[in-house]
């Protein structure tokens, strides 16, 4: 149920993943428009949950402010678009450097402490995030945002306000997310990470250095989960204070606690399940959220796993 | 056997308190490269708490340690770990949900860089020597206790310590498994300093080159075998002034 040792599990499992991406590729051309875009708006969301996955799956770190990250990278991309005029490419150096830096100094910070108060500061720090972007209204137009034009959208010659454009961006984004996920995974590095979620105590005393360990983790975690937030202002053509909020910190979680934490796959699919409970509900009920939460408490008692997980723990141990 | 070199590892005055408690109390101890040094004493008497600090699972609250000619004192633990020293903890600590030949292999891979021969040979070589290597592939989880604690003695071994640190190896083994313990100390007795906390005595008697012990968190006696058994104040200290 854990990730083995063994070359040939590891490339089962790789082997299996670039199917479901020939998949993901193949179903641009049959989906309808409707789902055909929110695909694509899933695969980025996927991605920020592919970097939660990697500090709360694999690494067990519960923080309840990634939002923050989120954020660093939509507006690393969307402030210097709007306001200095950058093109897409340089803006995504800046998101992804907003990424690491404010990655860097949470996680050096948040990583004093450990269980519950972690999350209560990560929580903090989120929401210091979110009011720091509510005070700076005259660049970020708080609440309501901003929009990033459609001509200025344009990414090494592609259009990506453009469907077709947009979705194969966001599919390769996630091919990058799942295949870095998989490599980090079977790395010597990943293996110390979930033996510092499995027995933090231990690992140290076998001669690893936790602490830097846990901080590389905040790294690789909140630097995915801004990137995704770079790739939603961009494909997207927004930027809000929404995507600050504690909702924005919880999201993730929940995604990955139903797909399954610490399956590499598990992010996308609580993620797409997610989406369409509520796009459905929502089709006919004004109480979606409850449907919504009803379905969660349900596969948290009945599938504690996840969706991937409990597949890997039935049918696929190989799974990473 | 004189041995005039500096000592293997050795504390200078190291105390621990833990709010008004004092656990360990201003202990000196030293002790050659290549002995097996029993520690034994009461419960409570700061036996975990002294080897914590040894090995620098906890902090010391005043003193000195060395290792290996070197001030260790406030060197974290996973530095001193990869220095040489190798700990199991008296309630056993392993993954439960890995295989005991991941086990093994987070223990010592970081010994052998990308030589992935060499870390599957140590793999296998440190499970045989506990005899579990038949059982690699299963979850440790699954084991019984007894077996878990020999695992962890395996995942101790496979980093090939210059001092190997075992907190109460010996509780919950079968008679069986004790009496394989104690040979594969012998064997590795002489390559390896060993410090042994342990309450079977037999243990202790067939092992030990030297025992020292501790009662409320300071050192009662230190001596062979035969002194420790021979000696009035530790009689005392175990079975009270009336059996003395
Ligand atoms: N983390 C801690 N916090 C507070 N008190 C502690 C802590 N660890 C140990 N103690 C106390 O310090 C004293 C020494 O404990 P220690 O575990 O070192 O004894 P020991 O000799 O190993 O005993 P045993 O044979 O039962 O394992 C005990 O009174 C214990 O209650
Ligand atoms: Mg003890």
């Amino acid at each position: 149920m854990i990730e083995k040792a063994g070359m040939t599990d590891a490339r089962k499992s790789l082997y299996f993943h670039l199917g479901l991406i020939g998949a993901l590729f193949i179903l641009q051309f049959i989906l309808p428009a409707y789902h055909h875009g929110n695909l694509a708006r899933i695969m980025v969301l996927a991605c920020y949950a592919m970097g939660y996955n990697i500090l709360f799956g694999y690494t067990g770190l519960l923080s309840l402010g990634h939002a923050m990250f989120f954020a660093a990278g939509m507006y690393g991309m969307g402030l210097p678009m709007v306001h200095l005029g950058w093109t897409p490419e340089p803006a995504l150096i800046s998101a992804i450097a907003a990424g690491v830096v404010v990655s860097a100094g949470i996680g050096f910070l948040a990583l004093r402490t450990s269980g519950v108060s972690f999350m209560i500061v990560t929580l903090m720090f989120a929401q210091a995030g979110f009011l720091t972007i509510l005070y700076f209204g005259e660049w970020t137009r708080g609440d309501e945002g901003f929009v990033i034009k459609q001509a200025e959208r344009v990414m090494a010659g592609f259009d990506l306000s453009q469907p077709v454009n947009r979705y194969n961006a966001a599919l390769i984004l996630f091919s990058i997310c799942l295949l870095l996920t998989i490599r980090l995974v079977h790395s010597r590095f990943g293996r110390v990470m979930i033996a510092i979620r499995e027995n933090e105590e231990r690992t140290h005393m076998l001669g690893y250095d936790v602490h830097f360990h846990k901080w590389m983790a905040v790294i690789m975690s909140g630097t995915m989960a801004a990137l995704a937030g770079a790739a939603y202002a961009l494909l997207f053509g927004y930027a809000g204070a929404t995507f600050a909020s504690v909702q924005y910190s919880i999201f993730p979680l929940l995604w990955v606690l139903l797909g399954g934490a610490g399956t590499a796959l598990g992010p996308f699919v609580g993620t797409l399940f997610m989406f369409y409970l509520i796009d459905l509900s929502s089709s006919f009920t004004t109480a979606y959220m409850l449907i919504a939460g009803l379905a969660l408490v349900l596969l948290t008692l009945f599938l504690p796993q996840g969706l991937v997980g409990e597949f890997r723990r039935k049918v696929v141990p190989w799974l990473s | 056997m004189a041995v005039m070199t500096t000592p293997h590892i050795s504390a200078d005055g190291i105390s621990r308190h833990f709010g008004g408690l004092i656990a360990v109390d201003q202990v000196d101890f030293a002790v050659p490269r290549g002995e097996i040094r029993a520690i034994i004493g009461p419960n409570g008497a700061g036996k975990s708490t002294f080897v914590g600090m040894l090995c620098g699972r906890i902090p010391v609250s005043a003193g000195r340690i060395m290792f290996d000619g070197k001030d260790v004192t406030a060197l974290p633990a996973h530095k001193r770990i990869r220095q040489g020293i190798a700990y199991t903890f008296q309630i056993t600590s392993i993954y439960g949900r890995l295989s005991l030949q991941d086990n093994v292999r987070l223990a010592t891979s970081w010994r052998w860089g990308n030589d992935e021969r060499a870390i599957q040979n140590t793999i296998e070589e440190s499970l045989e020597k506990v005899g579990l290597a038949d059982r690699m592939d299963q979850m440790a989880g699954d084991l019984s206790y007894g077996h878990q604690r020999l695992l962890e003695i395996a995942m101790g071994i496979s980093q090939h310590p210059q001092l190997l640190i075992l907190d109460e190896p010996t509780q919950g083994l079968a008679d069986s498994e004790i009496a394989g313990f104690v040979k594969l100390i012998r064997e590795l007795g002489g390559d390896m300093t060993i410090l042994l906390i342990e309450h079977n005595m037999n243990v202790v008697m067939d092992t030990a080159d030297q025992i020292t012990v501790l009662n409320l968190g300071k050192v009662l006696a230190t001596g062979t075998p035969a002194d420790i058994r021979a000696n009035r104040e530790v009689q005392i200290a175990y079975l009270g002034e009336t059996h003395a």
